[in-house]
């Protein structure tokens, strides 16, 4: 049992990974239509940079916000100058464009800071706390922390303000929006720099566990795909409860069953995908395109 | 002499009739003029364009997007390599390799059918993503991350060539093969279907196409290939491993069929032209140059040349046939519109154009 509480619990730090990475996949989503085959990437970029400055010097904490800041500043760059131009174009050359950031990014981390693996100092304390029988690491704790601390952000500004209407609108019926003086242009910009932001986030909580180079996030895309598969690609909760479900599942699965194990774990996201687009494509939250000819 | 009238479509059918020859004869000088190592480059090369040419029906021709051909390469070098090592003669091991393969991308096809654009390249990811851990777990057949080492097929006596130039030949006969098998499919009756799915489902439908039958069949002849492919990589490496299988590989097909020209048949060749040349020539600035050539090289495609090399190529002969045209008054007035090119570059089928944005200007 307590072998159990454990592997959940991991599995739900995992899982908050893969939720950050979700909820910016979905972000783009639901803005531009795009499945961002490069937001692995461009996390895993954004990681970079705060390895940089750790090494130039610069406080953990000093040097996460401003690399979420420039990171969310590069989103928007993304869009408007890569992106634009195949907006609304035939799926093949958007999923190819994506493909081609993908390799570009990785390509020019490998270039900058060679593929050399290297170790990113994790900000939580090498510590167990004993919560209910159960010993839970801080680090854990602090990852559920951040993550939960980020969407919680998010939701306000989705759902509490002025500006995240705006970005709900644009999203939602860009033609009548533009109609009442958004800049729907820019909104998906926008959504863009936010979604590189919170995926930065992943990459750089997660790089301490993985180690930092160029190929890093390769898996974590993949599960994080896998949650939003999960929870609908239209629906940010979803994808954070997708995420959990899927860190989870993960664990469990790696720890209990035999034919899995550690070294399978990634054939876990690749049948819970094939699985929820096959019998349920719109995911647990998401709402059933209705296709009219 | 007389001018060459490029309108005439039997003119048309005759100069590109010269040019797959002379594009032969030139394959089949290369090994003899340069060294062993360029003579392997070569071989890749086809070994590449065969399995590109295989995503290329798929993605090209069938409108159905692929992260996961690096799968079916190796499912394929694995059964070959397999096969060698149980005393199989090497040829006899490259057959197996293409059924197996092709029931695996028909296995792979039908869940497919359910999954469009976006949804299907993930799914295929995973495929691919999958690959090296799968192949490690069943080291009893795989030889785990140790990888399989087989001997090289050596060129026999009476043929009086050097292992790498039997080599490049014997590979050169399978591309021919699978470059002729390629060019007769799309233009068959299945081919056009083929098309006519990827630029319009439900337009297919109506005129009565099985959609379920033909896409299938594309994506199982399209990882028959990319199976060849790999059966054939094994015969020119002689060693392998799951990490040379990772997701990169399949990528890089994609990357190839786009720079080539998707939607065309000698667009592959191009790609993996590049695929193997690239590298070489800036590897000596950084190991990422490459990389960051490939993935500019794809969005700009995607902005200024859709058809990619082939497509640019087809332009260009377009134009070539726009200049030497007769001028209008000239023809007889009941002469129908010359009908786009046939042969090499084009497919004969306008629709076959590449269905993206690409419009040669008439």
């Amino acid at each position: 049992m307590e072998l159990f509480l454990q592997q959940v619990i991991s599995g739900l730090a995992s899982g908050a990974i893969y939720a950050s990475l979700a909820v910016a996949l979905v972000l783009i989503y639901r803005s531009t239509d795009i499945l961002n085959f490069a937001q692995g990437e461009m996390a895993m970029f954004s990681t970079y940079i705060v390895w940089q400055l750790l090494q130039n010097g610069a406080p953990y904490w000093l040097a996460v916000g401003i690399t979420l800041v420039a990171s969310f500043l590069a989103g928007i760059a993304i869009e408007r100058v890569i992106i634009r131009p195949v907006e609304g174009k035939p799926e093949l050359i958007v999923v190819i464009v994506t493909i081609g950031l993908f390799i570009l990014i990785n390509a020019l981390a490998g270039y900058i800071w060679s593929f050399q693996v290297r170790g990113v100092p994790s900000p939580w304390v090498a510590r167990n706390i004993a919560l209910g029988g159960v010993r839970v690491s801080v680090s854990t704790l602090g990852i559920l922390a951040a993550v939960a601390l980020v969407v919680g952000l998010l939701f306000v500004l989705f759902a509490k303000t002025r500006l995240g209407l705006v970005l709900r609108a644009a999203a939602e019926n860009p033609e009548a929006s533009r109609l009442v003086g958004i800049r729907v242009g820019w909104m998906l910009a926008l959504g863009w720099g936010l979604a590189a932001a919170v995926g930065a986030l992943s990459g750089i909580l997660v790089a301490p566990i993985l180690f930092l180079d160029p190929n890093m996030m390769l898996s974590v895309l993949i599960f994080a795909f896998a949650a939003a598969t999960l929870g609908g690609f239209e629906s940010p909760g979803g994808a954070v409860l997708g995420g959990l479900i899927v860190g989870v599942t993960e664990n469990l699965a790696a720890t209990y069953v035999d034919a899995i194990g550690a070294d399978l774990k990634i054939i876990v996201p690749m049948l819970l995908i094939v699985a929820v687009l096959l019998v349920r494509p719109q995911g647990l939250f998401g709402h059933a395109r209705i296709e009219r000819a | 002499m007389t001018r060459l009238n490029l309108a005439d479509p039997v003119t048309q059918r005759r100069v590109k009739a010269v040019g797959v020859v002379v594009l032969l004869a030139v394959a089949v000088w290369l090994p003899t003029y340069y060294v062993p190592y360029r003579v392997f480059q070569f071989t890749t090369v086809l070994v590449y364009a065969i399995a590109v040419l295989g995503l290329g029906l798929l993605t090209g021709y069938n409108g159905q997007i692929s992260l996961g051909h690096g799968a079916f390469y190796a499912v394929g070098a694995y059964t070959t390599a397999i096969l060698m090592e149980a005393g199989l003669p090497y040829v006899l091991a490259i057959p197996p390799a293409a059924a197996l393969t092709f029931v695996l991308g028909f296995g792979l096809g039908i869940p497919a059918l359910r999954l469009h654009g976006p949804y299907l390249a993930l799914v295929t990811l995973g495929v691919a993503a999958v690959t090296p851990p799968l192949l490690k777990r069943f080291s009893g057949l795989t030889g785990g991350s140790m990888g399989l080492s087989v001997t090289k097929p050596a060129a026999p006596e009476w043929s009086g060539l050097a292992n790498d130039q039997w080599l490049y030949y014997l590979v050169l006969v399978f591309a021919v093969g699978m470059f002729v098998l390629a060019r007769n499919l799309v233009h068959s009756r299945a081919g056009r279907a083929m098309i006519a799915i990827r630029d319009d489902e439900l337009a297919a439908r109506t005129m009565g196409i099985p959609l379920a039958r033909v896409k299938t069949r594309a994506f199982a002849w399209s990882a028959m290939y990319a199976g060849v492919a790999g059966g054939l990589s094994t015969w020119v490496i002689g060693f392998l491993s799951p990490d040379s299988f990772a997701v990169a590989v399949s990528i890089q097909f994609l990357a190839a069929l786009v720079v080539g020209g998707l939607g065309t048949i000698f667009g592959p060749l191009f790609g993996a032209a590049f695929l193997v040349f690239i590298p070489n020539v800036s590897q000596d600035i950084n190991d990422a140059a490459p990389g960051i050539a490939f993935g500019a090289l794809l969005i700009l495609a995607m902005y200024v040349a859709p058809g990619g090399v082939a497509g640019l190529l087809r332009k260009g002969w377009i134009r070539l046939i726009t200049a030497t045209a007769p001028r209008p008054e000239s023809r007889p007035p009941a002469d129908p519109p010359s009908p786009p090119p046939a042969g090499t570059v084009a497919p004969a089928d306008p629709s076959a154009d590449d269905g993206l944005t690409v419009d040669a200007e008439q």
